[in-house]
């Protein structure tokens, strides 16, 4: 039952729950913690035998419940899912592509809300992750920080007194932890500023990537700012940086927003409605052209000119027109221009749909 | 569209790469993504494995040699005993293979970890709470012993005095809780 929801669903339950109206430019916050076991040698370098012994072992440990309100996770095993349905979860970010392709006796235990994520035989032993709505970085940091005491209550991790926690690869030793939220900035990258502010931002220690993570395109005018450095800087600190940080991006974002309405209003109005009519109308829609569309079409909805469409339509469609979820939803493999088709076809009833429910 | 790869078949995955800045289209058969790794969102074939490998080896360019399994003779490479992987391969791959590669190639980490991380070297984050006590007395032991020989150098012997009892009292504390655990 819920393996079917965890496939088949693109919206996970987390993106609806406690949204903010001002939730506009970020869309989503994601913590990680990465952990590793003493006396076992980490997946890279473990044998058949030590990964399922270590699966088997954190796994029956966290089937415990952690709250009520949290309820059990499910373990699901990599090794029992078809190559698209890990892409779907993939597309969902309840997994890694490492995760997905490479891990050995990899498994993930999911909430039912999906909003919290523990990944086992990735690169480290527990990969811990908490996804929120919004902007919600404390809680976010709060709910993995309980977890991870509930875990250590139960495990003994690899911790180094000088070094902090120990990871496989040194880019996460010390606390283990990446934070990031992923912003929608479509009026800075149209009038052509976060070109200008990406390497202000980097050398803070902060890194800005693609929806996707490392070496993936902003599509749609999404991007992740997470922290690069793990090591020397308190958890508190680290979040405290991004947070001030991503305050000053959706300051300037907004601020470009008002300067597109006051000095180009009618340009502006004229992008958003074209690609509002061709997400409507298209027959076939390239992936990145829908993103492309999508967001301008949630900039038009931000901005009070589009009406009667939900703000989510953008989160939730650029994941369901993925490939995976494309494939998963026509129940069969398609070939990519057949995924245009579907896609195009995927987004007018979609439209559609909520042009009536209002 | 025929793949730029194998320049037989067709080209099924379209995409954009930006590396250093630089945008890179691309055209790959299913085969060739597979191949290269470019088949999945995100697992793009150019990782932070590799760009940490790429870091690390310039990192100890007087070291290539002695830490090169078959070009020195004379020194042994430097290999982790407990999982057997060599410095060597660490450099490679990016990625440690156990818990006590970290002590094995201890005299090497640091300057590998300071420019990962900013100059840093020394973890000032969480403390896991089973070791959290003690942990914390050991840090506030030696952060008094810095203070006391400060006081004796300055030959400022009542204080230092002080300070030693202080530290006598949090040994005494520690060893307690050790025997109480």
């Amino acid at each position: 039952m819920s393996l079917d929801q965890f496939i088949n669903e693109a919206i996970s339950p987390w993106m609806k729950k406690n949204c903010k109206e001002e939730d506009d430019i970020v869309l989503s916050t994601r913590i990680r913690l990465a952990r590793n076991l003493e006396n076992f040698p980490f997946p890279i370098a473990a044998s058949d035998h030590s990964a399922s012994t270590l699966l088997h072992y954190v796994s029956k440990v966290l089937s415990e419940p952690y709250d009520e309100s949290i309820g059990k996770l499910e373990l699901i095993q990599m090794n029992d899912l078809s190559p698209n349905e890990k892409r779907v979860l993939v597309e969902k970010h309840l997994i890694s592509p490492h995760l997905a392709e490479e891990s050995n006796y990899g498994a993930v235990m999911l909430s039912q809300d999906e909003s919290i994520s523990i990944m086992i035989n990735e690169e480290d032993h527990i990969r811990l992750q908490c996804l929120f709505c919004g902007f919600q970085l404390n809680e976010g940091f709060v709910l993995s920080n309980g977890l991870d005491d509930w875990i250590e209550g139960k495990v003994t991790y690899a911790f180094d007194e000088k070094r902090g926690y120990l990871t496989s690869c040194p880019t996460n030793v010390g606390t283990g932890l990446r934070a990031s939220v992923m912003m929608h900035l479509p009026a800075l990258v149209l009038t052509k500023q976060l070109n200008s502010i990406i390497p202000a931002i980097n050398q803070i220690g902060l890194v800005v990537r693609g929806i996707y993570g490392e070496g993936s395109e902003a599509l749609g005018n999404i991007f992740q700012i997470s922290n690069q450095m793990t090591l020397g800087k308190s958890e508190q600190d680290i979040i405290e940086d991004l947070r001030g940080v991503v305050i000053q991006l959706i300051q300037q974002e907004r601020s470009a927003r008002q300067s597109l309405l006051s000095h180009s209003r009618i340009q502006l109005e004229d992008k958003i409605f074209r690609s509002y009519g061709l997400l409507a109308n298209s027959r076939i829609m390239e992936s990145k052209e829908a993103a492309n569309r999508l967001s301008d079409v949630r900039l038009g909805i931000d901005l009070d000119l589009i009406h009667g469409i939900s703000g989510n339509i953008l989160n939730e469609l650029m994941i369901l027109t993925q490939p995976g979820f494309l494939q998963q939803y026509a129940k069969k493999a398609l070939t990519p221009a057949e995924r245009d088709i579907e896609r195009a076809k995927l987004i007018r009833d979609r439209l559609h749909l909520e042009k009536e429910n209002k | 569209m025929i793949c730029e790869e194998c320049q037989k078949n067709e080209a099924t995955l379209h995409f954009t790469k930006i590396i250093n800045g630089q945008k890179k289209e691309m055209h790959l058969c299913d085969e060739c993504a597979r191949d290269k790794g470019e088949h999945l969102p995100g697992s793009t074939g150019y990782s932070i494995h590799e760009l940490l490998s790429g870091l690390l080896h310039g990192d100890h360019p007087f070291d290539q040699q002695s830490s090169h399994p078959s070009s020195s003779s004379r020194r042994k490479p430097l290999v982790c005993p407990e999982c057997g992987l060599s410095y060597q391969q660490f450099i490679d791959k990016g990625r440690f293979g156990c818990v006590h590669c970290y002590e094995s190639f201890s005299l090497k980490l640091d300057p590998i970890f300071r420019r990962v991380h900013g100059g840093n070297v020394r973890h000032h984050g969480k403390v896991p709470k089973r070791t959290g006590g003690k942990m914390q007395m050991k840090r506030q032991i030696q952060q008094l012993r810095n203070q006391m020989e400060m006081h004796v150098e300055k030959e400022e012997f009542e204080e230092a005095a002080k300070i030693r009892d202080q530290i006598r009292e949090l040994e005494m504390k520690m060893e307690n809780k050790e025997g109480g655990e």
